[in-house]
């Protein structure tokens, strides 16, 4: 029961970030716009990979684990940058 | 001890043990006949045979496409095909041989066959996943042939932003679905395997103890969950570009096509993994049962999969050289590139090496697996030369790029795919086909392959562009040197479908172990039981634990 009381307030405060992401496009332009979107975003992820995907039930190496996918983005982000800010 | 009271008196047949039924147990053949007993199947090795029915069928869609693309090319004026038509042909040709044959090929066939009977394990961890991933799969070769039916789709598998995303007239965005759902099918296999292999490994089975296929079909799960989803959301914002107007990759609207290739290539170029390390699984498998000898450097071929898996992710730049990149990250994915080749080295030499002072028998799967190591050696080695910067720039888009990863994917994969499905037919159907029609069938492959692909690399270096069906008269002899040697390697392929459909009826009893092969998938019956193993082994030896000959000890 209080598994499922925390799982409600979770997605709770994912419409409120949603909501914040929405208002933020709109009150805010250019790269703060960015910044804020990319924060709320971290954040929104964030709450799904600790309580949705139950990394907060599990143990160190597979939070580890998990994290890879993280890992792997950031490869991505890395050589895509390497090329857009050499060129 | 209730696992105990479930094993069956090996003796009497009528005790079903775990099976539901007698036939269960005697086969997962006889495991029932009706449509639906294969339809809603959760047994892998049914599965597997799902998948190679899928896979056969869209192999010879793909097949006909390159077939009239082959036969256009006969002509130096393109006299069959229409511009338009000719592109629609590659395209459907590589998005149906990338996505619905070659990546799904060797992994969900005979790893969905193997992996659970290589480990000791009645299935996989997810069964009905399973089956959900090939229902995925056929949902989405389903809008791939609708796409075809509707007249194809002309921007190449690649779908390159602006041609995908504002000037294509053809059905992009179906298309791009079709991709888009077989991604999951994708994701959900690999998922699986991954489980299996963590979770369901019998006693004794340790990492160092797994044979090298799973440790390929296991690096080989890694990218397919790491890279997979990239492709989908790529394939998304294609779409939300064309049908929204959302300005991701077009310049007016803020975006940027090379972010595109970023994108596509982050998954595609990994993906090249994801169809070759399956078939490198296998040949390491096929060396050592032909070679009767320890694989060389186990450590090492098990190891150096894994590096694939990682060192591929870090290379897709080296397709983006004349796209605008910039030279600085050109130079770092050109040196990255190179260094992927350390890895398959390791694995090519480790062969030979096992196969050195082997005993070595020139049955059908070990002239496919020889096959496999020459072409693709021969592909590697191009590769090298095209992972150089300054000689990409030179041979970018030409036929010496197409003869290349032809190498790797049909003399490589195919070959191996074909290997695997010799050397472990008889377990999958329990019955041997005529050894010589193998032979024969392994060598017309592997002379049609090179008439075919050979004289590609000399186009290449002369200049003929590729996805051109008219050109330069001088280019017609090698040409139509290559349109022979695809008539013969068509040929070819055809011919295991014969004997081997005919061996199903009319081959001799296999036994459980015709190859006089380690490994656990040969201690079982051919074909197996429904789950398996009547009794979970207990694994107390190295892997490929083969008695080796003293000179002079053999006749």
């Amino acid at each position: 029961m209080q598994k499922t009381v925390s799982f409600v307030f979770v997605w709770f405060a994912l419409v409120l970030l949603l909501a914040a992401t929405v208002t933020a496009s709109f009150m805010l332009k250019g790269p703060a716009g960015l910044a804020v979107s990319l924060g709320i975003a971290f954040g929104k992820s964030g709450l799904i990979y600790w309580h949705y995907m139950h990394l907060n039930e599990e143990e160190g190496l597979q939070r580890i684990a998990a994290l890879g996918a993280g890992a792997w983005l950031l490869i991505l982000f890395a050589f895509v940058c390497a090329d857009y800010l050499t060129r | 001890m209730t696992a105990l009271q479930e094993r069956p008196e090996q003796a009497d047949r009528h005790d079903r043990g775990l099976s539901e039924t007698d036939t269960e147990r005697q086969s997962y053949l006889r495991a029932g006949h009706s449509l639906g007993s294969w339809f809603f199947t959760r047994d892998h090795k049914r599965i597997a045979i799902l998948y190679l029915f899928a896979i056969t069928a869209f192999f010879m869609i793909g097949g006909a496409a390159a077939a009239l693309m082959r036969l256009d090319l006969l002509t130096s004026a393109g006299d069959l095909l229409t511009n338009e038509g000719y592109n629609r042909a590659f395209t459907i040709h590589g998005v149906i041989m990338v996505w619905f044959f070659l990546i799904p090929s060797i992994p969900n066939t005979f790893g969905n066959f193997l992996v659970p009977l290589m480990i000791g394990a009645r299935d996989l961890a997810f069964p009905r996943l399973n089956l959900l991933s090939w229902y995925i799969f056929v949902l989405a070769g389903g809008f791939t042939l609708f796409v075809l039916i509707a007249g194809g789709v002309d921007t190449g598998w690649t779908f390159y932003t602006p041609l995908s995303s504002m000037f294509s007239h053809g059905n992009v965005v179906l298309a791009a679905v079709a991709v888009f759902i077989a991604g999951f099918s994708s994701i959900l296999t690999g998922l699986n395997f991954i489980v299996t292999v963590h979770k369901l490994r019998c006693p004794g089975m340790t990492w160092d103890r797994l044979p090298l296929f799973v440790w390929a079909i296991y690096a080989t799960s890694l990218i397919l969950v790491l890279a997979t989803p990239v492709l989908s959301i790529t394939l998304v914002l294609i779409a939300a570009e064309r049908l929204f107007g959302l300005g991701i990759f077009d310049p007016k609207l803020g975006g940027d096509p090379l972010l595109y290739q970023h994108l596509f290539w982050f998954y595609s170029h990994p993906a090249v993994y994801i169809m070759v390390l399956p078939a490198l699984g296998v040949v390491s498998e096929l060396v050592a049962a032909a070679a009767r000898k320890p694989v060389f450097g186990y450590k090492f071929v098990a190891g150096s999969s894994i590096a694939i898996a990682v060192i591929g992710f870090f290379v897709w730049g080296h397709h983006m050289f004349v796209a605008g990149q910039s030279m600085y990250a050109s130079a770092v994915f050109s040196f990255l590139s190179l260094a992927v080749a350390v890895p398959s080295g390791i694995k090519v030499y480790n062969w030979a090496a096992t196969l050195y002072k082997g005993h070595i028998s020139l049955d059908p799967p070990f002239l496919y697996g020889m096959t496999f190591i020459g072409l693709f050696v021969v592909g590697g080695l191009t590769g090298l030369m095209l992972a150089m910067l300054a000689v990409d720039v030179h041979v970018h888009d030409t036929y010496f790029v197409v003869a290349h990863f032809h190498y790797i994917m049909v003399g490589g994969t195919v070959s191996a795919f074909f290997g695997a499905l010799h050397y472990w037919w008889p377990k999958i159907v329990g019955r041997t086909y005529p050894l010589v029609w193998g032979r024969l069938a392994a060598i017309f492959i592997f002379l049609g392959f090179n008439l075919t692909f050979f004289p590609q690399f000399l186009l290449g270096y002369l200049g003929m562009p590729r996805r051109y069906h008219v050109y330069a008269p001088e280019f017609q002899m090698l040409h139509v040197l290559s349109s022979a040697g695809a008539s013969l390697l068509g040929l070819a392929y055809l011919m295991p479908l014969v004997y081997l459909t005919w061996s199903m009826r009319y081959g001799a009893p296999a036994g459980d172990n015709p190859w006089d092969a380690t490994g656990l998938e040969w201690t079982t019956p051919s074909p197996p039981p429904k789950h398996n193993f009547d009794e979970i082994p207990v694994v107390d030896r190295p892997p490929y634990d083969y008695e080796i000959e003293m000179e002079g000890e053999d006749g």
